[in-house]
C-alpha cells in the first residue's frame, strides 16, 4: 500500500503522551493516505495524525495508537497568488517555510504559532494555534479559506475555496480547525494573506499592580489605536509588563505610540529584553515538569484572574502568565504536587466558568493527566460534538479518546 | 402531522399563529420573489422558551420549519417548505446586553443589524458586518447567511464576529454554541452554524463581538473609463499592501442606475471605483494620497474623496441602493452573486461581456471589488416571452464561469434555494456527502429548512451503513458514548 521504507515499527520518538505507536507509516501523497486510513478502519486501527509532532501531548492520552500517520511527506507549497493574497499548501508544510516564501512578496499568513520552524500547517490547525497576532487578524479559523481532508473511511473531500469570500455549504474549514485531528486527516489547506507591515514597535511598559496595567490594556483597545499585539507579562516574582506593538506605515506607527504612551498614564516604556512575543513559547521552552494551561476569559478579566492564580498557588510555587487582550492567557506554573495543582486548575475553572471562561491543560505530567480531565467542561454541546465525530468516524480511528467528553 | 396540530402550536403561541391563507401569502417567499410557497402557518413566538417549544412539537409531529428573520434573504434561504410551518422571529427582538469593555453585545435574532450600530455608538463602537440590507435585515438572517457586505474586506464576515449562540436543534433540545470567550473548547460549532442557512437549527440569542469606531474614515471616488481600468487599479492598491476596508466598483449601468434613483453624484464613466479608508489619521492621509496616486497612474479622469460625513454617506447610500436601483433602468432582473479570484477580473468582465451580448441581455456590474465580490445584475423584461428564461440561463453562465476560474457560487447571499443545483459544479460528491454528515448530526430528520443548499437529501442512514463495533469495544477496553 505504500512505499518500502515509509512504513516502520513505531519508536520513542513517535510517543504520545507515554503511548507508543504500534506502527508509523508516512504516506507519500493523498490518495495513498486515503487507502491506508480506509484499510486502518476497516481493521479497526487507531490512528494518530502527525505533523511536526510538536504538540502531539495536547490533548487527553490515548488509550492506545496502533498506526501514527505522518504529513512528512505532504510538504510543497502549492500555489502562492500574490495578486489574490491566497496560498494553497499541503498540511505538511512548516509554518516557516511559509513566511519565507511569501516575505519575498511583502506579505505573510497573519497568524504566530508556536515553534514555526518544526509545527506544520496542520498541525497548528488541528490544534488551533495561534499567538498575538490573533487580536487583529483573527485566528487560525478566520485566516483559513479552504480545507482537503481525508476520513477515516478514506473519502477525501474539500470544502471552502480558494477566494476568501464564500458561503457556499458549511464551514468545514472552521469544523477541522481545533478539532485535534478527530474528524480526518488534513491534507490541504488555503489560507488568506495580509501585506507585511512596513515598519513594527513594540513598547513594553512595567507595572506595579495588575489592575492597572489591565485597564491601561482596555484604554488602548478603547483608543484610536490598533495594535497587532497586546499583552500582559506578569509571574509570581512580581513582575508585571505590558506589550504593545503597533505595525504599519512609520507615520502610523509613531502616531499611535503617541496614543498608547499618553495612555499609560505616566508610566514609561522600557526597553524590552528580548523578544517579549516569544513569551508564550518560552512557557514550554523552560523545559522541566510544569503544567501549562491555556485560559479563556473576557478581556476585563486578566487581572482578576491572575490575583486568583497568585492567590490560589501556594506562595513558594512558581508561575508565569502570558495573557492576551483577546481574552486567551496561557499560564505556566512548577508547582511540584499533582494533587495540589489538580485542585488548583478545578478552582481556576469555576472561578472562569461564571462569566464563560475555560482552562485546557496542555502540558501536564502523566500523574496530572490522570487526576484532571484536561478539556474542561464543553458544556451542553457536547452531545451534539459527539453526534458529529459519530458521523465523520463511526468507527472511532481517529485520535480515539483525545478530544473533549472522550472524543 | 395529526389534525391538532395547529391547535398545540395555538396553545404555544396563542395570538402569535397565522393560519389565514391571505396573511400566510406575506410569508410565501423572501427577497428571491421567483420561488412561491404559502406555508401550512406561521408562528410568531415571544421567547425562547416558546421556539423551543414549536421546533419540539415540530420533531414530535415530523413538521419541517423555516426559521425567517426579515426575509430580506436573495437565495430563497426562508421560502416556506410545503406543509411545513415559518417560525418567525421578528418579536425576539431585545438587545439583552452591552459590555462595552469587552466588546460584546448579546442580542437575539429578531435584531435588525444597524440598531446594534446604533445601540454602541454612543460608546464610539459599531458593529461591523454592514450588508447592504443592514436597516431591515436581522441579527438571526446574519447569522444563518453568514452575510458580508461591503466592509467585510478588512473586518471580516458575521461569522468574525459571532461568539456564542444559544441554538434550538431541530430535537428541541437548546444548546449553547461557543461562548463569551475565544476557543471554548470542543469543535468550532458557531463556525458551522453560521453560514448554514437555517438547516442546523433555530438560534435565539447571539453573542456578538462590536469594534471600536476608527479615528477617521476616508472615502474616495474614481472615475475610469473602463471597469478593467478600475480594476487594474484596485489591484495596484492591494499589492501595495494597503488595505482598505472597502473597494466597491460599478459599472456604468449601475451608475445610471443608482443616479437615476438616489442623485448621489456619482461622475459618469465606464468604471467607479469607492475607495475607503478608515483608521488612525496620519495611517490614513499617507495610505489616501496613495491610492490617489495609484487611480491617476491608471488615468482616473476624476477623483473625489468625500469632503463631509454627508457627502460620504450619500456615496454610500447609492452603492447601497444599487440593486433596488434596477427597476429603474429595467422592470425585472436577477441578482446574481458570485466570488472570483481578484486578479481574473478582467478575464470575467471580458467574459460577461461576451455572454450579455449573446444573449441579447443588459448586465449590470456591481463589485466588492477588493474581495472579487461580483454582483451581476442580469436585466429582462418578464413580459416578453422567453426573456425571463434568457435572464435566468444567462445568470447561470456567469456562476459557472466564476467556477471555472477559480471561484464561489455564492460569496454571501447564500445558496438557499436559488443555486443548490449550482453546488455540484463547485463540489464533488464525496465533498457534498461530506457536509451531509454535518447535517446528519445536527438534524437527522431534516425538519429544519429542508430541501436548500444541498442539490439533493440523501438519507442520513445512507453513509453510515451499518455500524461495526470497534474492536475496543467488543473487548470492552473502551466505549463509544
Amino acid at each position: 500500500m505504500v512505499g518500502e521504507g515509509d512504513l516502520r515499527q513505531g519508536c520513542a520518538a513517535d510517543e504520545v503522551c507515554g503511548i507508543v505507536p504500534e506502527l508509523y507509516v508516512e504516506p507519500a501523497h493523498e490518495a495513498e493516505l486515503a487507502r491506508v486510513l480506509e484499510y486502518a478502519n476497516r481493521t479497526g486501527m487507531r490512528v494518530a495524525p502527525r505533523g511536526g509532532g510538536t504538540k502531539l501531548d495536547w490533548g487527553s492520552a490515548p488509550p492506545a495508537i496502533d498506526l501514527m500517520v505522518s504529513t512528512a511527506k505532504f510538504n510543497k507549497i502549492l500555489e502562492h497568488a500574490p495578486g489574490d493574497m491566497t496560498i494553497t499548501v499541503e498540511a505538511g508544510v512548516t509554518f516557516s517555510q511559509i513566511q519565507s516564501a511569501l516575505s519575498a512578496h511583502r506579505q505573510r499568513l497573519a497568524l504566530d504559532p508556536l515553534w514555526p520552524d518544526v509545527a506544520t500547517v496542520g498541525g497548528v490547525i488541528a490544534a488551533n494555534d495561534s499567538g498575538a497576532l490573533r487580536l487583529r487578524y483573527g485566528g487560525v479559523r478566520d485566516l483559513i479559506i479552504g480545507i482537503t481532508v481525508v476520513l477515516a473511511d478514506g473519502t477525501i473531500a474539500k470544502s471552502g475555496g480558494k477566494v476568501v469570500k464564500n458561503v457556499a455549504g458549511y464551514d468545514l474549514p472552521k469544523l477541522m480547525s481545533g478539532a485535534l485531528g478527530t474528524l480526518g486527516i488534513i491534507t490541504k489547506a488555503v489560507f488568506r494573506l495580509h501585506p507585511l507591515p512596513e515598519s513594527s514597535r513594540t513598547l513594553t511598559f512595567p507595572f506595579l499592580d495588575r489592575e492597572t496595567a489591565n485597564q491601561f490594556m482596555l484604554s488602548i483597545a478603547d483608543s484610536i489605536a490598533v495594535p497587532t499585539g497586546l499583552q500582559m507579562r506578569t509571574a509570581a516574582s512580581g513582575m508585571i509588563a505590558v506589550d504593545v506593538r503597533i505595525d504599519g506605515i512609520a507615520a502610523g506607527v509613531a502616531a499611535q505610540s503617541d496614543v498608547v504612551r499618553k495612555l499609560a498614564g505616566g508610566v514609561n516604556p522600557s526597553e524590552p529584553e528580548g523578544n517579549p512575543w516569544q513569551a508564550r513559547q518560552q512557557l514550554w521552552d523552560a523545559g522541566g515538569s510544569a503544567s501549562i494551561c491555556k485560559l479563556s476569559m473576557l478581556p476585563a478579566q486578566l487581572s482578576s484572574t491572575a490575583e486568583f492564580v497568585r492567590e490560589a498557588l501556594s506562595t513558594n510555587a512558581e508561575w508565569t502568565l502570558v495573557m492576551q487582550s483577546t481574552g486567551l492567557a496561557w499560564l505556566r506554573t512548577d508547582a511540584a504536587d499533582g494533587g495540589q495543582i489538580a485542585d488548583f486548575i478545578s478552582a481556576l475553572r469555576s472561578f472562569l466558568a461564571p462569566t464563560g471562561g475555560t482552562a485546557v491543560l496542555l502540558k501536564a505530567t502523566e500523574a496530572l493527566r490522570e487526576k484532571v480531565e484536561p478539556w474542561g467542561d464543553a458544556g451542553s454541546a457536547l452531545p451534539l460534538m459527539q453526534k458529529i465525530k459519530l458521523q465523520f468516524d463511526p468507527r472511532g480511528i481517529l485520535n480515539c479518546g483525545r478530544f473533549v467528553g472522550g472524543i | 402531522m395529526s389534525p391538532t396540530f395547529i391547535e398545540a402550536l395555538r396553545s404555544l403561541v396563542g395570538e402569535g399563529l397565522i393560519t389565514s391563507r391571505d396573511e400566510l401569502r406575506t410569508y410565501e417567499c423572501d427577497g428571491l420573489t421567483n420561488f412561491r410557497v404559502v406555508p401550512l402557518a406561521v408562528v410568531l413566538p415571544s421567547t425562547a422558551q416558546q421556539v423551543q417549544a414549536i421546533v419540539r412539537l415540530c420533531a414530535e409531529e415530523r413538521v419541517a420549519f423555516v426559521a425567517r428573520g426579515s426575509g430580506t434573504g436573495l437565495s430563497g434561504g426562508a421560502l416556506p417548505v410545503e406543509g411545513g410551518i415559518v417560525i418567525s422571529l421578528a418579536r425576539l427582538n431585545h438587545i439583552l446586553e452591552v459590555d462595552i469593555p469587552n466588546a460584546r453585545v448579546v442580542v437575539e435574532p429578531g435584531v435588525i443589524n444597524f440598531a446594534v450600530t446604533q445601540r454602541v455608538a454612543p460608546y464610539g463602537y459599531f458593529y461591523a458586518p454592514d450588508p447592504s440590507s443592514q436597516s431591515v435585515c436581522t441579527i438571526g438572517g446574519n447569522v444563518a447567511e453568514n452575510s458580508g457586505g461591503a466592509h467585510c474586506l478588512k473586518y471580516g464576515f458575521t461569522t468574525t464576529h459571532v461568539l456564542g449562540l444559544e441554538v434550538v436543534l431541530p430535537d428541541g433540545s437548546l444548546v449553547q454554541l461557543g461562548g463569551t470567550t475565544l476557543d471554548a473548547p470542543g469543535y468550532d460549532l458557531p463556525g458551522v452554524f453560521v453560514g448554514s442557512e437555517g438547516t442546523l437549527g433555530v438560534t435565539t440569542k447571539v453573542t456578538l463581538r462590536v469594534v471600536k469606531r476608527p479615528e477617521v474614515i476616508q472615502t474616495l471616488l474614481a472615475a475610469f473609463d473602463s471597469t478593467n481600468a478600475a480594476g487594474a487599479a484596485v489591484s495596484d492598491i492591494i499589492a501595495s499592501g494597503i488595505l482598505p476596508a472597502a473597494i466597491e466598483m460599478m459599472d456604468n449601468l449601475a451608475i445610471q442606475a443608482a443616479e437615476a434613483a438616489v442623485h448621489a453624484g456619482y461622475p459618469n464613466c465606464g468604471g467607479l471605483l469607492l475607495v475607503e479608508l478608515d483608521g488612525p489619521s496620519a495611517e490614513v492621509e499617507a495610505l489616501m494620497a496613495q491610492v490617489k496616486e495609484r487611480c491617476m497612474t491608471h488615468h482616473a479622469s476624476e477623483i473625489r474623496v468625500a469632503q463631509s460625513e454627508a457627502e460620504r454617506m450619500l456615496i454610500w447610500k447609492g452603492r447601497k441602493a444599487a440593486f433596488a436601483a434596477m427597476g429603474r433602468i429595467s422592470p425585472n432582473y436577477i441578482v446574481q452573486d458570485g466570488v472570483i479570484p481578484r486578479t481574473a477580473l478582467p478575464q470575467v468582465m471580458d467574459e460577461i461581456e461576451r455572454l450579455s451580448a449573446a444573449a441579447g441581455l443588459r448586465v449590470a456590474n456591481v463589485f466588492h471589488a477588493g474581495d472579487g465580490n461580483l454582483h451581476p445584475l442580469v436585466l429582462y423584461d418578464r413580459r416578453i416571452p422567453g426573456q425571463e428564461h434568457d435572464a435566468e440561463q444567462l445568470s447561470g453562465e456567469i456562476l459557472k464561469l466564476c467556477v471555472r476560474v477559480g471561484g464561489s457560487i455564492t460569496g454571501e447571499h447564500g445558496v438557499g434555494q436559488e443555486k443548490k443545483m449550482f453546488m455540484s459544479e463547485m463540489f464533488a460528491e464525496p465533498d457534498l456527502q461530506t457536509m451531509q454528515l454535518v447535517r446528519c448530526a445536527f438534524d437527522p430528520d431534516h425538519l429544519s429548512n429542508p430541501g436548500k443548499i444541498f442539490p439533493r437529501t440523501p438519507l442520513c442512514a445512507e453513509k453510515q451503513g451499518v455500524y461495526v463495533p470497534h474492536p475496543l469495544e467488543i473487548s470492552g477496553e473502551a466505549q463509544f458514548f
